[in-house]
């Protein structure tokens, strides 16, 4: 995978910039030509992430970068944090918490939204999650 | 070098390469002027640039492009790269006539190499070319056998036939789900009577889909399992207990008609 | 953001929800909803999410809890639009919006509430 265009950066320091780190996204998705479905995959999956940044975090930032593999072009979003870092990173990708929503981080649920997905993760260490979205031709 | 003699002898080495061409391709002459005296520019701008390797990727795009467009008119592979090595016999048989007995070794060689990476650098980009072809198709025949036809009114139907697998199920997703909110459909019938094995996966991929078009406020029924896939599904311990389902198309269709009339009559009634 | 109006449709309370939602905006338009269903006596609450392209474990999480404390306020609760991307997200995310009725449209979400009560609609 290598970069195929300028990364954007946005902190992620209130709800205010989750709103705006899913509007970056969706712009560049459909600069990409991300078709609805993909485009509200991703965003989706920002909303999510950003807003763990935020709340669990203590605010980071995001990049996002057009990427490039071979013929296939996409979408790759960095969230990274210098916060508390995640424990048990299995547990917290497994389906454990509640369908309810809104508490927990619901990275299992994130990760089936995406094509990639990387965590790295310890306590004191901060938290970097990177995924990335491609274009699927139809 | 090669430069000079290109830039001294350009008519000789696209006369010598057309004629040799012209046997091969059995083109029109005309085209293959033009063609060749499109690569034979870009290859002396190529070569007469300062310093270092000569940048042959200019050339070799050009001959991609006439690659692939001989291709599409029907030539096989093998004369388009015919073609391009025709370049060689050309170029030497100008370059016989130039220069010193002394370089003429070494020029040969330079001819043959830059030839080489011609060939291969077109034909690499023409098997992408086809291979770029063969995904799209891929992605078309995957549409095509995933139709969503409306049945009745308000009610939408999937049809579908041979193996699902991720790509093919996130398809028929999506079909669905826009057949619904296209038509206002109150009732989706999925129904696998054509999917000849359901394991944890398919059944996985189903389940969504029925969760989706509930919240979509319709109603799913899944019709056409056999009773070799119920056993198998109890046996992998596949829940569909949530799930409406039907042995046939036909009596889901006959269920999703009763549930419009009765909406229907509802309506009438307020 | 300016907030939306809730307003009577036919008997009962129309709210929608607005294209880029964020977090306060969400909570605000909750406590709006619990104000006027107890203001008007209101027995049908129809939220319209048509507008919402981004439907994420909070704001799905807030739909819930509009619903849970409609009836507790005595009235019913049916989301009205979810688009085609957002319940694939939705469904991806595990999020069912379990107990919530769900309608492509407000007359379609009238029928169906209509139904419910006592009646044996397939779905929640």
């Amino acid at each position: 995978m290598e970069t195929a265009g300028t990364p954007e950066t946005v902190p992620l320091n209130g709800t205010e910039d989750v709103v705006r780190a899913r509007h970056l996204v969706r712009d560049m998705a459909t600069d990409l030509g991300f078709d609805l479905v993909a485009q509200t995959r991703i965003v989706t999956a920002t909303s999510e992430l950003a807003r763990n940044t935020h709340l669990h975090g203590g605010g980071g930032s995001l990049t996002v970068t057009p990427v490039q593999d071979g013929r296939r072009r996409g979408l790759r979003l960095e969230f990274t944090d210098d916060g508390p870092g995640i424990a048990n990173v299995p547990a917290a990708l497994t389906d454990g918490w509640s369908s309810g929503g809104g508490l927990g981080l619901g990275l299992s649920g994130t990760r089936r939204l995406v094509d990639e997905f990387r965590i790295e993760s310890s306590p004191g260490q901060g938290t970097r999650v990177e995924v990335v979205q491609w274009l699927k031709r139809r | 070098m090669i430069a000079a003699v290109l830039a001294a002898r350009g008519p000789q080495v696209l006369d010598a390469w057309v004629t040799r061409a012209s046997r091969l391709a059995g083109d029109g002459a005309a085209e293959l002027e033009r063609d060749g005296t499109a690569v034979l520019d870009a290859l002396r701008t190529a070569l007469s640039s300062d310093g270092g390797t000569p940048d042959l990727a200019p050339v070799t795009g050009l001959l991609g492009d006439f690659g692939a467009r001989r291709t599409r008119s029907g030539d096989a592979p093998a004369q388009t790269a015919g073609l391009v090595l025709a370049l060689r016999e050309a170029l030497l048989t100008e370059l016989a006539d130039a220069g010193e007995d002394a370089d003429r070794f070494e020029v040969a060689r330079e001819a043959g190499r830059i030839v080489d990476e011609l060939a291969l650098g077109s034909f690499g980009s023409f098997l992408a070319g086809r291979e770029e072809v063969i995904s799209a198709q891929g992605e078309q025949l995957l549409e095509l056998s995933t139709p969503v036809v409306r049945v009745w009114d308000r009610v939408v139907a999937a049809p579908l036939v041979g193996t699902l697998d991720s790509a093919r199920a996130q398809v028929v997703m999506e079909s669905l789900l826009q057949a619904i909110s296209d038509d206002g459909a109150l009732v989706a019938i999925l129904d696998i009577t054509g999917v000849p094995t359901v394991d944890t996966l398919v059944a996985q991929h189903l389940l969504k889909t029925v969760a989706a078009t509930r919240l979509m406020g319709a109603d799913c029924i899944v019709s056409g399992i056999a009773p070799q896939t119920a056993q198998t599904m109890v046996q992998l311990g596949i829940d569909l207990s949530e799930v409406t389902t039907r042995a046939s198309l036909a009596d889901a269709l006959a269920m999703a008609i009763t549930r419009v009339q009765a909406h229907a009559d509802r309506s009438a009634r307020r | 953001m300016s907030s939306v109006p809730v307003v009577r449709i036919r008997g009962a309370l129309v709210a929608a929800m607005q294209e880029d939602i964020d977090d306060h905006g969400a909570l605000e338009l909750a406590d709006r909803l619990a104000d006027a269903v107890a203001r008007h006596g209101a027995t049908t609450v129809l939220l319209d999410v048509s507008a919402a392209q981004v439907v994420d474990s909070f704001i799905s999480r807030v739909i819930v809890d509009i619903a849970r404390v409609c009836r507790l306020l005595g009235a019913q609760v049916a989301v009205v639009g979810i688009r085609p991307a957002v319940a694939i997200t939705l469904v991806e995310l595990g999020l069912t919006l379990e107990g919530v009725r769900t309608a492509l449209t407000i007359d379609d979400a009238m029928n169906a509430l209509e139904e419910g009560a006592g009646g044996n609609g397939w779905h929640t």
